[in-house]
């Protein structure tokens, strides 16, 4: 049976629970969005209730622990193809099993969760990393980014400890919606951003700024020791497609 | 702020800041308070890499480069022919400020040139930090340099402002020291690393008593040795970092290839290629030593005094210990999962956990990613087949470096050579 959803994490929870519901199995769990369509399989399309993910949730909780539930959170927001019927393997195993699941890394499903949850992880820290704000002239330091993985949730609480004396702004371009800080808490927002907005100009940002950029590119270029050139390793570190929104790559 | 003036302070302070190899900015703990600026209680970040593949997680400056020593390894020594300049204390507050709130730094690593004196050098450096936190209510990384010789006085404020304090001791032998820095002594050093190991016992067993105690120098002492500069054994090297480690509680040693920045007869001459290879051995054997449960008698003693070039330590220790092996992975304890070459402590950590669920196989194994290439040869599982057969130490290791790519198997076959008659190997 194939069960459709808004791509929601919520969504994601109630169509858990509907599958349940069904006795279904081996469910086919997709987002509405990638779905295209199949003339063999029958159809349900879940509708996303506050109660239902709730109560799979808490389910969740108590039987994998923060731990496990985290992973399942992570690993949700990988967008990856299928990951919603590798997880719903995770739950099934953890909700059938006795003990504390999350390491049992010979399980297919706890594998693939773990090894997605890695790659989250990874793209997660590099946008603690990679973000690089530039002051707008109403003063918000604002970023843009398109990260491989809908990270951005994961972010929020790194950014807001660390900058909380100053409203900053941290865009997805890919997914169309940023989270903002203004100086009390972290919302979501969404922006009609120009295309210009990827360029530094003084449109937007301030002249001063313009000079701190490329401050840190000499900086960056003077702390090379060139005896010890390893572009290899430099390009495994910093990945190609970052290279747009790093000052210190592209002026 | 005049743009052009910095532009042209930063790239030669930043320059003669880069041959520190420290880029540490974790083990802090200092969070953000009073909804000030910074925050370094999490992980380290590197929030880029030069092009040579270092990491780039704080603003690595001198605040001056003129320099009253002559020390020969030195590109800032007196002697030589460089442009100077220095920084003014607000200027790197405000350089550190701008960087850090747009992201690019986790925060400042702050070594000087000595001018005038030690103490009038260690004086300007606490200034800094203390404007940082104090003025500005900053709360990223701050790692400053003992200068060698300072007051006690003025060590005991660094570490109250600092996160991190590091003494670099550059040259592993005390002879190597004489020959290439002969107006330093090595008890100069040895002051302010010790008077901060007794402030940061002192101020630890305080806190456990008043909570409110201040931190001080939170993230510890490091300290770097250059390679390849004089004529030192690895053991020489090792035997050193073992001491600082045990002794003085480092953090962190470092361990710095000879970069030739002069034509001084003493030093390979300039164009010589770095010693890159025996510098990841050291590394290699310093993780050994700290996190992998090896004692340094056992990776270099009197037989073994250098590292093996074509294998790394821990394989080379296995070789010289086959009596020990294989390892059943399915029972062994922790500190000799530990020991298999080619197994990281994370595959030991996956190891442990995945086998309380079942008994594990090769195929299992190599599914948690597990690298088998150099394991399989110390090992056995859950599987009839394993790789006995009683193959010898040297049909082991040849059989692994068939197998096995690295981008150093040019040095190590241009050097196999001249090793051999250190090669521990040729017992078996």
């Amino acid at each position: 049976m194939i069960f459709i959803y808004d791509a929601s994490f919520e969504g994601f929870l109630s169509a858990v629970f509907t599958a349940y519901e069904y006795k279904c199995e081996q469910p086919i769990i997709v987002k509405k969005e990638k779905f295209i369509g199949n003339f063999f399989e029958e159809i349900e399309e879940v509708i996303t209730s506050e109660e239902k993910s709730n109560r799979v949730w808490k389910k969740i909780k108590a039987k994998a622990g923060s731990r496990g539930s985290q992973q399942i959170y992570w690993a949700f927001l990988s967008e990856l193809d299928e990951i919603e019927n590798t997880l719903f393997q995770y739950i099934q195993h953890a909700l059938a099993s006795s003990k504390d699941i999350t390491k049992d890394y010979a399980h297919p499903a706890v594998l693939k969760v773990a090894q997605t949850v890695k790659q989250v992880g990874r793209e997660k820290h590099r946008m603690d990393a990679f973000v690089r704000f530039r002051k707008t002239k109403d003063a918000i330091y604002f970023a843009t980014v398109e990260p491989d993985f809908n990270v951005l949730p994961l972010n929020a609480k790194h950014f807001k400890n660390r900058y909380s004396d100053q409203k900053w702004c941290i865009y997805d371009l890919k997914r169309n919606y940023g989270i903002f800080y203004d100086l009390e808490k972290v919302e979501v927002i969404q922006l009609e951003l120009p295309a210009s907005i990827l360029d530094t100009s003084t449109n937007f940002f301030t002249t001063e700024e313009i000079q701190f950029q490329h401050l840190w590119k000499n900086y960056f270029d003077s702390t090379n020791i060139k005896s010890r050139k390893n572009t290899k390793l430099h390009q495994q570190h910093v990945p190609k497609r970052y290279w747009k929104y790093l000052s210190e790559k592209y002026l | 702020m005049d743009f052009d003036r910095i532009k042209e302070k930063l790239n030669i302070l930043a320059d003669a800041a880069k041959y520190d190899v420290s880029c540490s900015s974790s083990g802090s703990k200092r969070q953000n308070k009073k909804k000030g600026l910074g925050d370094s209680s999490g992980m380290g970040i590197c929030h880029s890499y030069t092009e040579d593949g270092r990491c780039v997680s704080l603003l690595k400056i001198l605040l001056t480069n003129h320099c009253i020593f002559d020390c020969a390894y030195c590109v800032t020594r007196k002697s030589n022919d460089i442009q100077r300049a220095a920084f003014k204390v607000q200027e790197v507050v405000d350089l550190t400020i701008n960087f850090y709130r747009r992201n690019y730094i986790e925060g400042l690593f702050l070594s000087s040139g000595i001018f005038k004196s030690p103490d009038a050098t260690m004086e300007r450096l606490v200034q800094v930090a203390k404007k940082l936190r104090l003025e500005e209510n900053f709360n990223g990384y701050i790692h400053l340099k003992s200068i060698p010789g300072a007051s006690d006085e003025l060590m005991h404020e660094a570490g109250l402002y600092a996160d991190r304090l590091s003494v670099n001791i550059e040259i592993p032998t005390r002879e190597g020291l004489k020959l290439l820095a002969p107006d330093k002594d090595r008890k100069d050093f040895l002051q302010p690393m010790n008077k901060i190991k007794n402030e940061i016992i002192k101020y630890k067993s305080e806190r456990k008593i008043i909570k409110s105690t201040p931190k001080f120098a939170p993230a510890g002492q490091s300290t770097q040795m250059i390679v390849g500069a004089t004529n030192e054994t690895d053991a020489q090297v090792m035997y050193t970092a073992a001491y600082f480690y045990k002794k003085y509680q480092m953090k962190r040693v470092y361990y710095s290839g000879y970069i030739p920045v002069s034509y001084d007869a003493r030093l390979p001459s300039i164009g010589t290629d770095v010693p890159l290879l025996r510098e990841n051995r050291l590394y290699q054997a310093d993780w050994l030593m700290r996190f992998y449960g090896f004692s340094i008698e056992e990776l270099l003693n009197k037989d073994h005094p250098n590292l093996d070039s074509d294998v790394d330590p821990k394989l080379s220790w296995a070789l010289r210990n086959l009596h020990l092996f294989p390892v059943d992975v399915n029972k062994a304890e922790k500190q000799m999962l530990a020991r298999i070459p080619g197994l990281g402590m994370k595959s030991v950590y996956k190891i442990l956990g995945a086998r309380k669920y079942r008994n594990l196989n090769w195929e299992h194994l190599k599914k948690i990613g597990v690298a088998l290439n150099r394991a399989k040869y110390f090992m056995v599982c859950n599987s009839a087949e394993w790789q006995k057969k009683d193959l010898s130490a040297m049909n082991i290791k040849s059989l692994i470096l068939q197998n096995s790519n690295s981008k150093f198997r040019n040095t190590y076959n241009s050097q196999l050579n001249l090793f051999e008659k250190q090669d521990g190997l040729i017992q078996y």
